[in-house]
C-alpha cells in the first residue's frame, strides 16, 4: 500500500477510535490496536508504539481542560504516578522478552475487562471516614458540584497503590493509558468520587505513558510514519467526542454497540493471539 | 511567592498541558504534510517489526533531518516532544511544590521524575 493511501485510511480509523472511545469513556488506545493489527496487519509492537503517543495526546490534551476546572486530584494523582511509572518502566522493559502471541490475548482480556468496565453503572459515593495514611499523604480532597464543593475522603490507600502498580505494568506492556485499571483502583477501592477518580486516572495517564513511551522510543517501536497519522487523528475524534457529550445525556446505547464491537475485537485478538497469526 | 496557592498551581500545569499538546502536534503535521509530499507514492510494509529508519533512531541524525527538511525527522521531533510534555508537567509541579513549601510532595514529584529518568537510561541501555 502506499503511503498516501495507508496514511488516509489510518487518519479515518483513528478518528473514529478516538471519537467513541471519548464518548464511552474507553480512550482511543484501546481501539486502535486492534484496528491495526487485525484490519491493517500492523506489526503489534508499530502497533503498540503508535498507540502509546496519542494515548500521551489525547490525556494531556483534555487534562489541561479537567485540572483548570478544579476536579483533579493533583496531590493524589502525584502519589499514585509513583506506582504507574515505576510500573509503566517494567512493563516496557519486560515487553521485549514476551512473544507477541502473549501480549494479544493479554490485550484481548483487558479489552473485554474494559468493555464491561465501560458499561458498570457509576454511583456517586462519597465518604467521610478518616484513613490515617491518606491523612498523612494530604489526598483526602474536594470538588466543585453545582451544589458547591464537596469534600472526600480516600480510604485503602496500600491497595490501590498496589493496584496502580499493576496498571502501570499493564500500561507500559500493551500501549494502552489502562483508564480502566486505574478508574477501578481509585473508584473501586479507594472509594473516590467518580467524577473525580476519572479525571485523576486522566491526569496520570500522561505520565504514565511517556514513562514507557523513552524506552519504546529507544527500541525503534515508535515509527514516525505510522504514529503521525494515529495521533492526529485519535486527537482529533477525542475533541470531537468531548465537543457532543456536552450536548448529549444519554448515551447508553452508544455504550452497548461499542462494548459489544469492542468485545469482538479482543476475541479475534486472543483468537489470533493462540493461533500465533498475529 | 508565599501567596502561591494549589489554584495558581492547577492554572500553570493546565497552560502547559496546552501549548505541549498544541505545539507538538503542529510539528507532526507539518512533518507529515513534508512526508507525504515527498514519499506519497513509496510503498510501505509495517507487517515485519524492523525498527525505525536510522536517522530518526537518534537526536543526531533527527536533528540534521530537520535541517534537510526530512518529514519523518520533523514528525520524531514532535514525537519527542509530546513525551516531553507531561514530563515539564511533573518539573513544574515540582517547582509549585517547593513554592507552596510542602516537601513531602516536593519529594514524592522528585521520585517520580526519578523513575522516569531510570526509565530512559534503561531503555537506552537494551
Amino acid at each position: 500500500m502506499s503511503v498516501t493511501i495507508l496514511t488516509l485510511i489510518i487518519l479515518v480509523g483513528s478518528y473514529l477510535a478516538g471519537l467513541l472511545g471519548s464518548l464511552t469513556g474507553l480512550g482511543g488506545g484501546v481501539v486502535i490496536i486492534p484496528l491495526l493489527t487485525i484490519l491493517l496487519g500492523v506489526n503489534i509492537q508499530y502497533a503498540i508504539g503508535a498507540s502509546l503517543i496519542s494515548v500521551i495526546a489525547t490525556s494531556s490534551g483534555s487534562a489541561a481542560a479537567y485540572v483548570k476546572e478544579g476536579i483533579t486530584n493533583i496531590r493524589l494523582g502525584m502519589f499514585l504516578e509513583i506506582a504507574t511509572t515505576a510500573g509503566a518502566m517494567v512493563g516496557a522493559l519486560i515487553a521485549v522478552y514476551i512473544p507477541t502471541n502473549f501480549i494479544a490475548v493479554l490485550f484481548g482480556v483487558i479489552l473485554i475487562l474494559s468493555a464491561v468496565m465501560s458499561l458498570k453503572k457509576k454511583a456517586e459515593h462519597i465518604h467521610q471516614q478518616k484513613s490515617i495514611l491518606a491523612e498523612k499523604l494530604k489526598l483526602n480532597g474536594s470538588f466543585p458540584t453545582p451544589a458547591g464543593e464537596v469534600a472526600y475522603s480516600v480510604r485503602n490507600v496500600g491497595g490501590g497503590f498496589f493496584m496502580m502498580l499493576f496498571a502501570g505494568v499493564i500500561s507500559g506492556l500493551l500501549g494502552i493509558g489502562s483508564g480502566a485499571l486505574k478508574v477501578l483502583a481509585m473508584d473501586g477501592i479507594m472509594r473516590i468520587p467518580f467524577k473525580v477518580s476519572t479525571t485523576t486516572s486522566n491526569f496520570m495517564i500522561g505520565v504514565t505513558a511517556a514513562a514507557s513511551a523513552v524506552v519504546y522510543l529507544q527500541r525503534g517501536y515508535i515509527d514516525p510514519g505510522l504514529s503521525m497519522p494515529v495521533a492526529i487523528g485519535v486527537l482529533l475524534g477525542a475533541l470531537s467526542g468531548s465537543k457532543i457529550l456536552v450536548h448529549t445525556s444519554s448515551s447508553g446505547w452508544l455504550r452497548v454497540v461499542f462494548a459489544v464491537v469492542v468485545t469482538f475485537l479482543a476475541s479475534q485478538m486472543i483468537y489470533k493471539g493462540i493461533t500465533g497469526t498475529i | 511567592m508565599n501567596k502561591f496557592k494549589d489554584t495558581d498551581m492547577q492554572a500553570v500545569i493546565g497552560w502547559i498541558l496546552r501549548a505541549g499538546v498544541l505545539v507538538s502536534m503542529s510539528v507532526i503535521f507539518i512533518g507529515g504534510i513534508i512526508y507525504l509530499y515527498r514519499h506519497g507514492q513509496t510503498h510501505v510494509d509495517y507487517s515485519k517489526f524492523v525498527g525505525v529508519p536510522d536517522f530518526v533512531s537518534n537526536p543526531g541524525g533527527i536533528i540534521q533531518g530537520i535541517f534537510t527538511l526530512r518529514g519523518r525527522a520533523i514528525i520524531q521531533a514532535g514525537i519527542v516532544l509530546l513525551i516531553a510534555t507531561p514530563v515539564i508537567r511533573v518539573i513544574f509541579s515540582a517547582i509549585g511544590f517547593i513554592m507552596e513549601k510542602d516537601f513531602m510532595y516536593t519529594a514524592i514529584t522528585m521520585l517520580v521524575l526519578f523513575i522516569i529518568l531510570a526509565s530512559m537510561m534503561s531503555g537506552h541501555a537494551g
